[in-house]
């Protein structure tokens, strides 16, 4: 039967990607100082093994994974630690962090390290390299990757879906990857295909990137079961439930995971940094980020070390312009406001976007008037009108049992579309915030 | 680096909100605002059929709504354009003739009563200009049911538009024309089609010129300003049981396309019904909404003592909303799917 490669309802919110696809990635030079906050991923935060005084090269390990959902954070340059404390996070609050001065002499050549042969590995032994790594999903949620690939027996995989779709406005990080290391993507699909013994690879790109669909296609390996699929530009694509719907038909039953289908999804950006540790032997240092937005000078996609301060990587972009009103880490449709610039670029950063008043500004909130433009909108069926009547008034566990909260993902379609400016997503993270709150509190008592 | 230095980030000057960051240029005052530009043809075929009598009536029953939005309403809910709309509504639907104190009273009945005495803009569960315009019905049935006709001259006054409260004044001299509705089930007339569709038929001020009505929505519609669903559902179903009726017995039941192009049938179904407010969230709702307002308006018609029967038929159906709204709510996403995540029968 003919379909659609897309999912219902969703969102166009304009896209400005034309300000850096065309980009090449471009190397930033490393800064005086970087700062490697001990939660960069989702679980729990990895435990420091260096104090003040220590040196470390390139590559080095300076905290280890604490428990299974976890991962090491290795150093992103060569420098002596200076201090283990607190320092402003991506996130908005203060978190432990390690700050390394890095030295400015020194070539910044790693030490020399184990190339895993990955053709000997057994799947086992693969994961635990990807673990080893500090590898997590770099497509924004920074969940540990090892997890994804070890799922329980009773639920078989048969597909490894790569998410290229990039659908966030703004953003070119997984766009550049693909066209400028397709061959890496290749290799990194290989290795996930091994690791997770599935027999298939799908990689999904929105197709307003025809460049990397046609790259990919010519460059795909014959032997690899795996195909490239043009998918509709809509938001939000590259959600991972909206795009198994789009490739595969089939929905992710509510609060389980895409493994109870049968599907895991990757990022691209994943896929071709888990290909690296495999070439080169290299620990997850440093990402491509998108810098971009019409507050950005010089629009770039940069590789930047872990840990790198925001404030550093935009000066390296020429600076921000004099109208700037929010910068954005992450997308601008999910990503956080940045009150402090001093915070890192963590593994989960995908870009930093600068916002002008034209874009960015506090606008005037009217009444609900029952338009029901966010229930058209709403890539997860619910009603967002109810759910925001309900917020307003924080009845928030009347929002969980009868407009099931708990299905919401928080991509802010509703918010976007509204006429009204009510702030629809910004109230449900608030409720989902509280309720959480009020369930451990409930579980301490 | 740079040719200039970097200018240090001004974080004193940036701003903190929650994702997301960007929004749809789409507004409430824009989209209220945009159903008032839509509305001016049709107010200028009211004033090319009837003459300065559309001007003032429309004038005060605008009038009568933006003062008690402003006196009552929240502080600068004015320039958000809804209470324009129910002034300008209520007088599209009101006689050339009426007198403007009336008018006036409709629009603050319909402001004051409709919408702010249920919290204001998105609370009301009636659509406020058909309160003011029942509200007026029943305070002055003859008044409402005097239509002048349009074979006036054009500058003369269509009725006793001046006459004040308690004054029992003599109309002046005005040639009264039946409406189509009237004059079908009182007399058994037929209006031809195209006097309907152009509006050169006595009636309501902008309740006549329906092809101007439909293009005036099509680009509300266009917009997404307007849920197309409702005004072709309502179509379709009037269309469907007037027909099916037609086929019965021509000689006592009207042809489908008179029964469309009658009456406040475009006006209602395209405007009215239409409010966002009162009408249904869901697609699926919006298609019972508008299928109960087509055959309420149907049987109104023709088995009820009105001639007219669409503002009824309106408001009885704004107020099963809720309910609609509560029973059409769609299988939110990942729920009810069987094992392997395939689709449920519907």
């Amino acid at each position: 039967m003919w379909r659609k490669l897309t999912f219902s309802h969703g969102v166009h919110p304009p896209e400005h990607k034309e300000l850096t696809n065309q980009v090449p990635i471009r190397r930033m030079p490393f800064p005086d100082e970087i700062v490697l906050p001990v939660r960069q991923h989702a679980g729990r935060p990895a435990k420091p093994i260096v104090k003040p005084g220590d040196w470390v090269e390139r590559g080095d390990k300076v905290a280890e994974a604490d428990g299974f959902v976890s991962v090491p954070i290795h150093s992103s340059a060569a420098g002596r630690v200076v201090e283990v404390g607190w320092w402003p996070h991506p996130d908005g609050t203060m978190a432990e962090a390690i700050m390394i001065q890095v030295e400015k002499y020194s070539p910044q050549i790693p030490r020399p390290r184990q190339i895993p042969r990955w053709e000997g590995l057994s799947p086992q032994e693969v994961v635990s390299w990807v673990q080893k790594g500090g590898v997590v999903g770099l497509g924004g949620a920074a969940f540990p990757t090892h997890v994804k690939l070890l799922p329980p027996k009773e639920f078989p995989i048969q597909l490894l879906l790569v998410n290229g779709a990039e659908c966030e406005p703004y953003l070119t990080t997984d766009h550049r990857t693909m066209v400028e290391f397709p061959h890496r993507v290749w290799f990194g699909v290989r290795i996930m295909m091994k690791a997770l013994q599935v027999q298939r690879a799908v990689i999904g790109v929105e197709k307003n990137k025809p460049d990397a669909i046609e790259i990919l296609s010519k460059t795909r390996p014959p032997d690899l079961n795996a195909e490239v699929i043009g998918l509709t530009v809509k938001y939000p694509q590259g959600a991972e439930k909206m795009l198994i719907k789009a490739v595969t038909g089939r929905e992710v039953p509510s609060g389980k995971l895409p493994m109870h289908v049968g599907v895991v999804v990757q990022n691209v950006g994943t896929i071709s940094c888990i290909a690296e540790i495999f070439e080169t032997g290299l620990p997850l240092i440093e990402r491509v980020v998108t810098v971009t937005g019409p507050g950005v000078r010089r629009p770039s996609n940069l590789i930047v070390p872990v840990g790198t301060k925001i404030r550093d990587v935009l000066e390296f972009c020429g600076g921000l312009t004099e109208d700037v009103t929010e910068v954005i880490t992450g997308g601008p449709m999910m990503g956080g406001a940045q009150p402090n610039l001093d915070a890192p670029v963590t593994k989960g950063i995908t870009g930093i976007v600068a916002l002008t008043r034209k874009e960015a500004r506090i606008r005037q909130v009217y009444p609900c008037i029952k338009c029901g433009h966010c229930l058209d909108a709403c890539p997860m069926f619910l009603n967002p009108s109810l759910m925001g009547s309900l917020a307003q008034t924080a009845r928030y566990q009347e929002m969980a049992d009868r407009a099931h909260l708990w299905d919401c993902m928080l991509c802010g379609a509703c918010s976007y579309v509204c006429p009204s400016n009510i702030p629809l997503s910004q109230m449900f993270a608030l409720a989902k915030y509280q309720l959480s709150r009020l369930r451990k509190k409930e579980q301490a008592a | 680096m740079n040719d200039r230095p970097a200018s240090t980030p001004p974080e004193d000057r940036l701003l903190l909100t929650a994702a997301p960051h960007l929004k749809s240029p789409d507004s409430t005052p824009k989209i209220m605002w945009n159903v008032v530009g839509s509305l001016v043809p049709i107010m200028g075929a009211a004033v090319y059929f009837f003459g300065p009598s559309a001007i003032v009536v429309l004038a005060a029953s605008t009038a009568g709504a933006l003062g008690v939005e402003w006196l009552f309403g929240p502080k600068g809910s004015l320039k958000d354009g809804s209470a324009a709309i129910t002034g300008i509504l209520l007088g599209l639907c009101l006689p050339a003739g009426f007198p403007l104190w009336m008018a006036f009273l409709g629009g603050a009945f319909g402001i004051g009563f409709g919408k702010l005495m249920f919290g204001g803009l998105g609370q009301n569960p009636f659509n406020p200009a058909l309160v003011g315009r029942a509200f007026l019905q029943a305070a002055f049935p003859t008044a409402i049911t005097t239509w002048p006709s349009t074979e006036m001259e054009w500058a003369a006054w269509r009725g006793a538009n001046f006459t004040l409260p308690l004054q029992g004044g003599e109309a002046p001299d005005v040639v009264t024309a039946p409406t189509p509705l009237g004059l079908w089930k009182f007399e058994g007339e037929v209006t031809d089609l195209w006097s309907l569709m152009v509006g050169n038929t006595g009636g309501s001020l902008g309740e006549t010129a329906g092809v101007l009505i439909l293009l005036c929505g099509s680009y509300l519609a266009l917009r997404n300003y307007l849920n197309w669903r409702i005004p072709a559902g309502i179509f379709l179903t009037v269309f469907v049981f007037s027909e099916i009726l037609y086929l019965v017995d021509g000689a006592r039941f009207p042809p489908p396309f008179f029964m469309l192009f009658s009456g406040g049938l475009m006006l209602g179904a395209v405007y009215m019904a239409t409010d966002m407010v009162t009408s249904p969230v869901t697609h699926l709702g919006c298609w019972i909404f508008a299928a109960g307002i087509g055959i309420l308006v149907v049987l109104i018609r023709v088995w009820g003592g009105l001639p007219e029967g669409v503002m009824y038929a309106i408001l009885f159906m704004n107020a099963f909303v809720p309910f609609i709204n509560r029973a059409t709510q769609p299988r939110v996403f990942g729920h009810g799917v069987a094992k392997g995540g395939k689709e449920p029968k519907p």
